[in-house]
């Protein structure tokens, strides 16, 4: 088996929204709308700065309250790599997965079905990486199988620290952040 | 990160979402009340029908399940203008999904149509054997089984239960909102649809007896209603931060003003008070109170579904 | 929720906006489809290069069954390495943008009243010949002036020179890096230029004094810094505002600002007195040294902290962690320089902190660029020049080198003096934002006899034209080759990758017909864009069509580093590095730079900053519907204690009122720890006032309209406009 994932070194992030836009172009979101974005946390008192600048996006968890949670099993867990995909055409529309995501990583598209970040499984599956780690000028996103302990990203959560967000709701996520 | 965070800023501007979840407007509380306060009303109706009430010739029992029929089917409306895939509504019924509260909803609600029609059919309204006289026939039917009386009574109130429950349980599995991922929400839901109910059976009540027991029925469900409240907050301010943010929108945040107000004060306590004088016979028994119980139990399902939306994992570690 | 985000934007292009519009919503599937028909199928990958600023970075464009998709980094391409920015990941909005320019227009009313009538190119053309025709009998062909920013403006350049005009500008020098250029030639006897020859990767200590890498995304530099980053670089950040950079760095020193020479100078006096230079570099390569030396050290760093505000220890500790990485040691000189008035002379402070590390010419330094060289067009010569340009009349700014002084020309046009101007052509740069002092700009505008402006959007300079003509976005177009010097020579293509929606042209096609009318299609002898390119290209031992295909092509491989093999060479008057530069104290100006204080503001009034935000370019990008998404308005940066004693919280809306009482429009304020309490800062560009360009109208505040004072640079005739104090306006 394996489980795709991200890691992303916060270190390097600048927080451009370069990652933003090329999703945007990439996968067609609408104008208004964001399937990945930058959060920026600021700690301290000037001048005894620190900050965490950080680009989130849907956290593919193993734990999955969007997946439990459709009525219709639009939402659902791919069979490659473990991520969480949604089928527009077995989408009512009633916003349970946006509300039972901790992350808030889902919308509602204007076209009526709930949409967010598919790791751009297109992509993926034809050996590319996703649009956002593709475009990073920073370099500061990986994307790789974290079951396999030879590849990249497993080797960067062995050598480095890391933290994921939000670890007490509980939903394994498996976007994991470099600090 | 060891210094005290002090901003936190987003590039993420997703309508409805940001800068707080607002994705559930008035569709989905009305649709929560009108389910609860339905649910109720089965298992008053399913009560009255299995303990032999029908048996009386005035029972408010009889316009109960034509009432709920045309409520839930209000409140299914409200859902359905809730849905933004509208022309996909049927995908909710080419499959089950165990996990998803709102696929048990879907199909519960299936079943709670036949159960409500059985009901109806014990003692079909004249507008309704005017419209189709063979209905006479068989209710005539019906009525010649008192078990199957007593069974349709006992299947109303399973499947008013199991209505009543999942209004709660689908906000309470919903890990991700602090406010709503209490087990003790669908008691609330039930207890609160259980009163509402009562309220309501209340305005129409047929004779002195039902109204007193009504009104008696109602006052032990507000009290359990309170109980189950300090029940609830106590288990939150014993909890991780996110709960006891969540618990304190409503105890002291922003929600604070309407929850006191409008759900506490006008909503339990008041007509708890208004109906313990009416049935110790101090004063008679008016609309009065059961219209705020009704009212108190809608904004209710306002206030929970909205500061539920609002309380998050993520604001608890900021304000 | 706007109309855009209704639909998938990338469906909208002019054709389907039309039809859609003309068919009920319902038929929207059955006209994209009817549409696909028409255009070719499939996937074509085109490579060209960007436009969104000037670092012209090569990408490759994606164009899906005839429509447009996206845009990539070209992985050959040695300046995005195969990533763009997201400015340029963005690009794409500015084909889609539904406010472009669409005809030419003649002005029908007062000027910058922006009421125009629609007119043909041939209508156009005729207007601006005829009045420049008359125009050089009248005044001759030098008053007319050029205003060009990016390589967009090569053929209008062309023509202007063909037509007779010396007078060329952007605001690049004076209001930009020009005082930069002049302070390392002066030391170096050469310039930064651009891209900056900053080998940031290779650094291990960098220091940035006012630089914000990351927010500024000059995508080299911004790739190189990350990468110093997860090297560990270590990184001096000087800044009165915590940048995003200020957060990768080992020292963050939050400088008083205005004070900045102050810091180092002191940082030379420690490396002086503490012998921490580079003794054989400057030995070698060096020229009064001993003079400089003993200037320096007068400079001491508790001196220094009443100026700056920096621990006198964290001066020596920096000062001494530069010289630890020495000659790896890069000062980045920056490269918007024009804050308080003596910048040439900070400017040379930076080139001789870089000289005292041995930097200049070595690994993790300042290396050489080179660039691969492409021969001229052969064009007939230029007709000689009747009289010198007037930008900088009896050498007023005496070391005012290698370009015009914008702001030289906008005077002489109020001026009349020492001739009169009479027209401007303006390209690719919307004055109104750029130059200081909105109102002069204003005032020369008046007195011409002919303003045309070529832009893809009727940008706010567009509103005062009386011509102005609309150009083919960077993604419909050819332009002229670009072969950049830097880390290798290349060169680069710009090609159409898809079709213009309406009547809009290529610039050189513009510079072509109306070189036609003016009589002087002698200068335009090629058929069309791809033969001129051909030749040129032919000329180097290639051709368009390869070109065309590879999107770069790179040259033969330099060194770039002393270290490598580049032979030391200093174009000074000395032939060396000038510590101590006679050329200046023979001009009357300190040979070794010298601190002076600036004014700081009064009570109730904050230094107005400004800088970059990463998704926009000056004023030119804020229409672009998918960058304006990503930042629709700038926000005021205001200290969070100070914010609160005005009762202010993030989100509010305040104007800010300037020292000669100039108000802006209502800005969010973003009450933070990140800044000093005696400034705040905004992100440039934003706060237009172009009525015809919707999506950008007071959107946010203009730092420019706050800018009226400006300090001369008396060096080279830079404007320094980080002499404005601005308060705040509560009531909005």
């Amino acid at each position: 088996m394996s489980r795709y994932g991200m890691v992303i070194d916060t270190r390097k992030c600048v927080g451009c929204q370069d990652c933003v836009i090329a999703c945007k172009t990439e996968n067609n979101v609408p104008i208004g709308y964001n399937r990945d974005w930058i959060v920026t946390e600021t700690h301290g008192k000037f001048p005894d700065i620190q900050l965490e600048i950080r680009t989130e996006r849907c956290n593919h968890c193993s734990e999955t309250p969007c997946v439990s949670c459709c009525p219709t099993g639009a939402s659902h867990i791919h069979d490659v790599g473990g991520i969480v995909l949604i089928t527009h055409e077995k989408c009512i529309g009633c916003k349970a997965c946006v509300e039972a995501c901790p992350y808030d990583a889902r919308y509602i598209h204007p076209d009526g079905y709930a949409d967010k970040c598919t790791f751009c499984i297109h992509r993926v599956e034809k050996g590319q990486k996703p649009a956002c780690v593709e475009v990073c000028p920073t370099y500061c996103m990986h994307f790789g199988d974290l079951d396999d302990p030879n590849s990249e990203v497993s080797k960067l959560l062995q050598s480095r620290k890391w933290h994921v967000n939000l670890p007490d709701a509980g939903t394994q996520p498996n976007i994991f952040y470099l600090v | 990160m060891i210094t005290e965070l002090v901003e936190l800023s987003t590039t993420r501007n997703n309508p409805h979402i940001d800068p707080s979840m607002a994705m559930w407007e008035w569709q989905i509380p009305v649709y929560l009340f009108l389910g609860g306060m339905v649910a109720g009303m089965m298992i008053i109706s399913g009560y009255f029908l299995f303990s032999g009430r029908h048996k009386e010739s005035n029972c408010a029992c009889f316009s109960i399940p034509t009432i709920s029929i045309v409520l839930l089917s209000l409140g299914m409306f409200a859902l359905f203008l809730d849905l933004a895939h509208k022309f996909y509504v049927w995908r909710l019924y080419t499959t089950f999904q165990f996990k998803s509260p709102m696929s048990w909803g879907a199909w519960i609600l299936i079943l709670v149509y036949p159960a409500l029609i059985a009901n109806i059919l014990i003692r079909p309204a004249a507008w309704m054997l005017k419209i189709y006289p063979k209905l006479s026939e068989w209710a005539g039917k019906i009525n010649q089984h008192p078990f199957l009386i007593k069974n349709i009574g006992i299947l109303n109130m399973i499947l008013g239960l199991m209505l009543g429950a999942y209004t709660g349980v689908l906000l309470s599995s919903m890990g991700s909102r602090p406010l709503w991922n209490t087990s003790l929400l669908w008691v609330l839901f039930l207890v609160s649809g259980l009163s509402a109910a009562a309220a309501f059976v209340h305005l129409f009540a047929k004779n002195k007896t039902e109204s007193e027991l009504l009104a008696k029925a109602d006052n032990g469900f507000l009290i359990v209603e309170l109980f189950i409240f300090v029940m609830m907050f106590l288990g939150f301010l014993s909890s991780p931060k996110p709960h006891m943010e969540a618990a304190k929108l409503l105890l002291s945040g922003a929600y604070a003003p309407v929850f006191w107000v409008f759900v506490i004060g006008l909503g339990i306590v008041i007509p708890l008070i208004i109906q313990l004088l009416a049935v110790n016979h101090k004063i008679r028994h008016t609309a009065i109170a059961p219209i705020m119980v009704i009212v108190g139990g809608l904004i209710l399902r306002f206030v929970i579904v909205s500061a539920g939306q609002y309380s998050h994992w993520f604001n608890a570690h900021f304000h | 929720m706007n109309s855009l985000s209704r639909r998938k934007f990338l469906k909208i292009s002019g054709a389907t906006v039309i039809t859609a519009a003309a068919l009920a919503g319902s038929a929207k599937t059955f006209v994209n489809a009817a549409e696909s028909y028409s255009k070719p199928k499939g996937l074509q990958v085109i490579p060209s290069y960007c436009d969104l600023c000037f670092w012209k970075c090569g990408l490759l464009a994606y164009v899906k069954d005839g429509e447009l998709w996206k845009l990539e980094g070209n992985p050959k391409d040695p300046l995005s390495n195969g990533r763009l920015c997201p400015r340029g990941t963005g690009g794409i909005g500015a084909y889609f943008d539904k406010e472009r320019l669409k005809s030419p227009l003649i002005r029908k009313s007062e000027r910058g009243e922006e009421k125009w009538v629609e007119v043909t190119w041939n209508e156009a053309f005729d207007y601006i010949a005829d009045k420049m025709k008359k125009m050089k009998v009248t005044y001759g062909p030098e008053a007319m002036a050029l205003f060009s920013h990016g390589i967009g403006g090569s053929f209008i350049k062309h023509l202007l020179r063909a037509y007779g005009s010396p007078n060329e500008t952007a605001p690049s020098f004076a209001q930009c890096r020009g005082p930069r250029e002049v302070g390392f030639e002066l030391t170096f006897g050469d310039i930064i230029g651009s891209p900056e020859r900053t080998d940031i990767e290779n650094a291990k200590c960098i220091v940035l004094i006012g630089s914000h890498l990351g927010e500024n995304m000059h995508n080299t530099q911004v790739q190189e810094f990350s990468r110093a980053v997860e090297k560990h670089a270590s990184i001096i950040v000087v800044d009165p505002r915590f940048s995003v950079a200020a957060s990768k760095a080992k020292y963050y020193l939050p400088i008083k600002p205005g004070t900045d020479l102050a810091l180092l100078l002191a940082w030379m006096s420690v490396i002086v007195n503490e012998k921490l230079y580079d003794t054989d570099y400057i030995s070698k390569y060096g020229i009064g040294f001993e003079q400089f030396a003993a200037e320096v050290s007068q400079y001491t760093p508790e001196w220094a902290y009443i100026e700056t505000g920096i621990d006198p220890d964290v001066i020596r500790e920096t000062a001494r962690e530069m010289s630890r990485y020495k000659p790896a040691t890069l000062i980045h000189p920056g490269r918007h320089a024009t804050w308080y008035g003596d910048d040439t002379q900070r400017s040379r402070a930076i080139a001789l902190l870089n000289a005292l590390m041995g930097s200049w010419g070595r690994k993790g330094g300042l290396y050489v660029p080179y660039s691969y060289s492409i021969p001229k067009y052969p064009y007939p010569p230029y007709p000689e020049l009747q009289k010198e340009p007037l930008d900088n009349p009896n050498k007023k700014y005496p070391f005012a080198t290698g370009e015009q002084i914008s702001t030289g020309i906008r005077e002489a046009t109020i001026t009349g003096q020492p001739y009169p101007i009479k027209g401007w052509f303006i390209y690719g740069t919307n004055l109104m934002q750029a130059l200081p002092n909105r109102d002069e700009t204003i005032k020369a505008i008046q007195n011409l006899d002919l303003m045309v402006v070529v832009d893809v959007i009727p940008s706010e300079i567009a509103g005062w034209a009386d011509v102005v003509l609309p150009e083919s976005v960077y993604l419909e177009r050819y332009d002229d080759l670009n072969a950049s010097p830097f880390r290798e020579g290349f060169v680069g293509i710009r090609q159409p990758v898809i079709d213009e929606p309406n009547d809009q042209k290529p610039n050189w096609w513009m510079a072509k017909k109306l070189g036609e009318k003016l009589g002087l299609g002698a200068y335009f002898p090629w058929k069309d864009i791809e033969e001129y390119l051909d030749t040129r290209l032919k000329l180097a031992g290639h051709s368009l069509e390869e070109l065309k295909r590879e999107g770069i092509i790179k040259g033969p491989k330099k060194p770039i580093y002393f270290e490598d093999g580049v032979e030391p060479e200093f174009a000074t008057p000395s032939g060396k590095i000038e510590f101590y530069s006679s050329q200046l104290a023979q001009a009357g100006f300190d040979p070794v730079p010298r601190y002076t204080k600036h004014p700081e503001p009064p009570a109730g009034f904050f230094r107005l900053l400004y800088g970059r935000a990463p998704v926009h370019t000056f004023s030119k990008t804020q229409s672009n519907p998918i960058l304006a998404d990503m930042m629709s308005e700038n926000e005021l940066w205001v200290n969070a204690d100070l914010a609160e004693r005005y009762g202010l919280k993030s989100g509010d809306r305040i104007k800010l009122k300037n020292q000669d009482g100039v108000v802006s429009d209502p800005i969010k304020v973003k009450a933070t720890e990140r800044i000093r309490q005696d400034c705040v800062f905004m992100v440039h560009g934003f706060g237009q006032k172009s009525r015809q360009l919707h999506s950008t109208y007071k959107k946010g505040a203009s730092d420019a309209e706050l800018v009226t004072k400006y300090n001369t640079d008396p060096l080279m005739g830079g404007t320094a406009m980080n002499v404005n104090f601005v308060s705040f306006e509560l009531e909005v």
